[in-house]
């Protein structure tokens, strides 16, 4: 019962951190990232449910109250980057390269 | 049947999220993450949480998507010219597989989580209504949490706020 969905949580996670890998465009590494926290999230629900606690759903909660944010900084911070560089390639972000 | 409905639901996010990876387009690679963003969303009425099924598909597939699909639009991106090298592909799919296998070791060799240990059971959910239990929770036990998320979410604003001005 509880297996399944642990097994289904990691395998969408590894699929996650793949795209984060083999992607060069910062808007689907982005996404990429989003699939591996809801994947986090599925284990956190299938636990709750397991254990008979209610817990983990509200961290699911606070999980997406992050997810949020993020989306709100991380796009801001493309489109300035696009503004100055014109590319939302991550192979073109070396600004900061010593 | 609910294993059958499970296999089903599974096969289709897990070939979703696939998808999200494969596409040149980032247009296909959102609408592909919107459906696996749904197949959790039944996986959670499946668990007994109807409210987080909601929360996902208002907040997730409703607003986080809409904003990356818009920004995908503003920009207006076209598909990926140049690809990694082989060579960085194949390492990351043996740290991908790592990660898997790893985790799925850990799975079966761990016994820590026994089966309701907790209060909160499906007849409990159903009487007493999900929504409220974690009301319950999270106005009480988990409000110190809770009010830091709010001092979050504003940092995030006036972050947004300053990276979107005209000079930076």
């Amino acid at each position: 019962m509880l297996e399944k969905y642990l097994i289904l949580s990691a395998i969408l996670f590894s699929i996650g951190t793949l795209g984060v890998l083999i992607r060069r465009n910062a808007i689907v590494m982005f996404m990429c990232i989003e699939l591996m926290l809801n994947a986090v999230n599925l284990t956190f629900i299938a636990l709750s449910k397991h254990l008979g606690n209610i817990d983990g759903q509200v961290f699911v909660f606070f999980v997406m109250t992050v997810a949020a944010a993020e989306a709100a900084v991380g796009l801001a911070l493309m489109i300035a980057f696009f503004k100055n560089r014109e590319s939302i390639d991550v192979e073109d972000i070396n600004m900061m390269k010593w | 049947m609910e294993t059958l409905f499970f296999t089903i639901v599974a096969a289709v996010a897990v070939l979703s999220s696939i998808l999200v990876i494969t596409c040149k387009n980032p247009i296909n690679s959102a609408l592909s993450l919107v459906m696996t963003f749904f197949c959790l969303a039944t996986f959670y009425v499946m668990l007994d949480a109807p409210f987080m099924a909601a929360i996902q598909v208002i907040v997730y597939a409703g607003a986080i998507m809409v904003l990356i699909v818009f920004v995908i639009m503003l920009l207006n991106i076209r598909s990926e010219t140049g690809k990694r090298s082989n060579h960085a592909v194949a390492i990351s799919s043996i740290v991908a597989f790592f990660v898997l296998f790893e985790t799925c070791y850990f799975l079966f060799r761990s016994t820590a989580a026994k089966e309701g240990m907790g209060p909160i059971t499906s007849s409990v959910v159903e009487s007493v209504g999900h929504t409220e239990l974690i009301g319950k929770a999270m106005y009480s036990q988990f409000l110190l949490p809770f009010e830091i998320t709010s001092l979050l979410l504003l940092v995030a604003i006036i972050g947004a706020v300053v990276l979107s001005k005209k000079k930076i």
